[in-house]
């Protein structure tokens, strides 16, 4: 029968497939991470719409509880999994994201053969940095870690670009 | 309302529409050409179709015969995919009753009834109708859009395709789109 898992496992197959068939068309690492961010962004601009219909979030007031509402909200919502957050000592907008357990490599045990540069899911940068423009925030998201590659745990980093400032600004609703 | 398999549907239908609309973006630039586009997608569709396919069924029993197998595609694996059943299944064998009436989609307790063949029904061509087909719902029913909509329904070919293929079943899948939001896929089996 069917059940939410089964639902899941549609979208991380089908992103799956997606990155076998970018991995024949373009030769390059760099290439096929390109696109997956690319193709994250124009889905992350639509799904913060859908984000914002589905919940009812105040308004976050800081970047901190900006990245708070993506691990434990957003990612809860779509994947299922609630990253932990934790910021940077030294840069004041430097946030990280820790995936402990990562639902779209759920078939994956180790990048293609070839491939060590790939970003297997840089869709979430694209995603992340696509939602946050929407909600006017502009920010650079990227993997620092990928287990995947050899690292120890799996790190998305979020850099927001500008000092927030104090006045309230307006967002959409 | 925040149900989570909602949640769910909403990120597939983005991925599948930034797919269409990636890969025709990047044959116009000339990475790759743009009749390949529609094979793309289908051959996508077909590796997730038998991927769903092997860690759906792990615990169904056997299907006794093709049409058996062919339900199963428009009931369980519809549903699971698109939130709905096939609604109308067709085939060419019986022209007298050549259409087998899956129960309305909307009704969740309603029961489908099992219709007793006199006789096993050979290979042949079987027509699947979905009056509201999720992967068209969010474009505009207008006549002008009709020509895109091929486009939206390659994935879907390939995943029935490669679900059938899982099941033992060799085939050939085409869509068509008469009117927005209805289409038909026609599955045409092949002796192996």
């Amino acid at each position: 029968g069917c059940c939410n898992s089964c639902r899941r496992e549609l979208f991380v197959l089908t992103y799956g497939a997606l990155v076998a068939q970018l991995c024949k068309d373009y030769e390059k690492d760099e290439d096929v991470n390109k696109y997956l961010d690319r193709m994250g962004y124009d889905i992350g601009i639509r799904l913060v719409e859908d984000f914002l219909a589905r919940s009812a979030v105040k308004k976050c007031r800081s970047y901190s509880e900006t990245v708070d509402m993506i691990a434990q909200v957003a990612f809860k919502m779509y994947l299922g999994i609630t990253p932990s957050v934790s910021r940077s000592n030294t840069t004041e907008n430097e946030f990280f994201l820790i995936l402990e357990n990562n639902p779209l490599v759920d078939f994956v045990e180790e990048l293609p053969a070839g491939r060590t540069s790939l970003c297997y899911c840089n869709i979430l940068c694209g995603v992340i940095r696509g939602a946050l423009e929407m909600v006017h925030l502009a920010a650079e998201v990227n993997f620092i870690q990928d287990r995947l590659k050899g690292d120890d745990f799996t790190e998305i980093g979020i850099t927001f670009l500008k000092k927030l400032e104090d006045k309230k600004h307006k967002r959409n609703k | 309302m925040t149900r989570p398999e909602m949640a769910d549907e909403a990120l597939f239908l983005l991925l599948h529409n930034e797919m269409v609309s990636g890969l025709y973006r990047a044959a116009e630039q000339g990475e790759g050409e743009n009749g390949r586009c529609i094979t793309k997608l289908e051959n996508m569709g077909f590796r997730v179709g038998q991927g769903l396919i092997e860690r759906f069924t792990k615990d169904t029993a056997r299907f006794k015969d093709e049409l058996d197998i062919m339900k199963f595609i428009c009931k369980d694996f519809w549903t699971t995919v698109f939130k709905k059943q096939i609604d109308n299944l067709r085939t060419n064998h019986q022209p007298w009753k050549d259409s087998y009436q899956l129960h309305g989609s909307h009704q969740a307790n309603a029961s489908f009834t099992t219709l007793t063949l006199e006789r096993f029904v050979p290979k042949g061509i079987y027509v699947l109708q979905d009056n509201k087909f999720r992967l068209l719902t969010q474009m505009s029913a207008g006549k002008q859009y009709l020509e895109y909509a091929p486009k939206y329904l390659a994935f879907t070919c390939g995943l029935i395709r490669g679900g059938l293929s899982n099941l033992g079943i060799k085939s050939i899948v085409t869509a068509e789109v008469s009117a927005m939001p209805a289409c038909k896929f026609q599955v045409m089996i092949q002796k192996i």
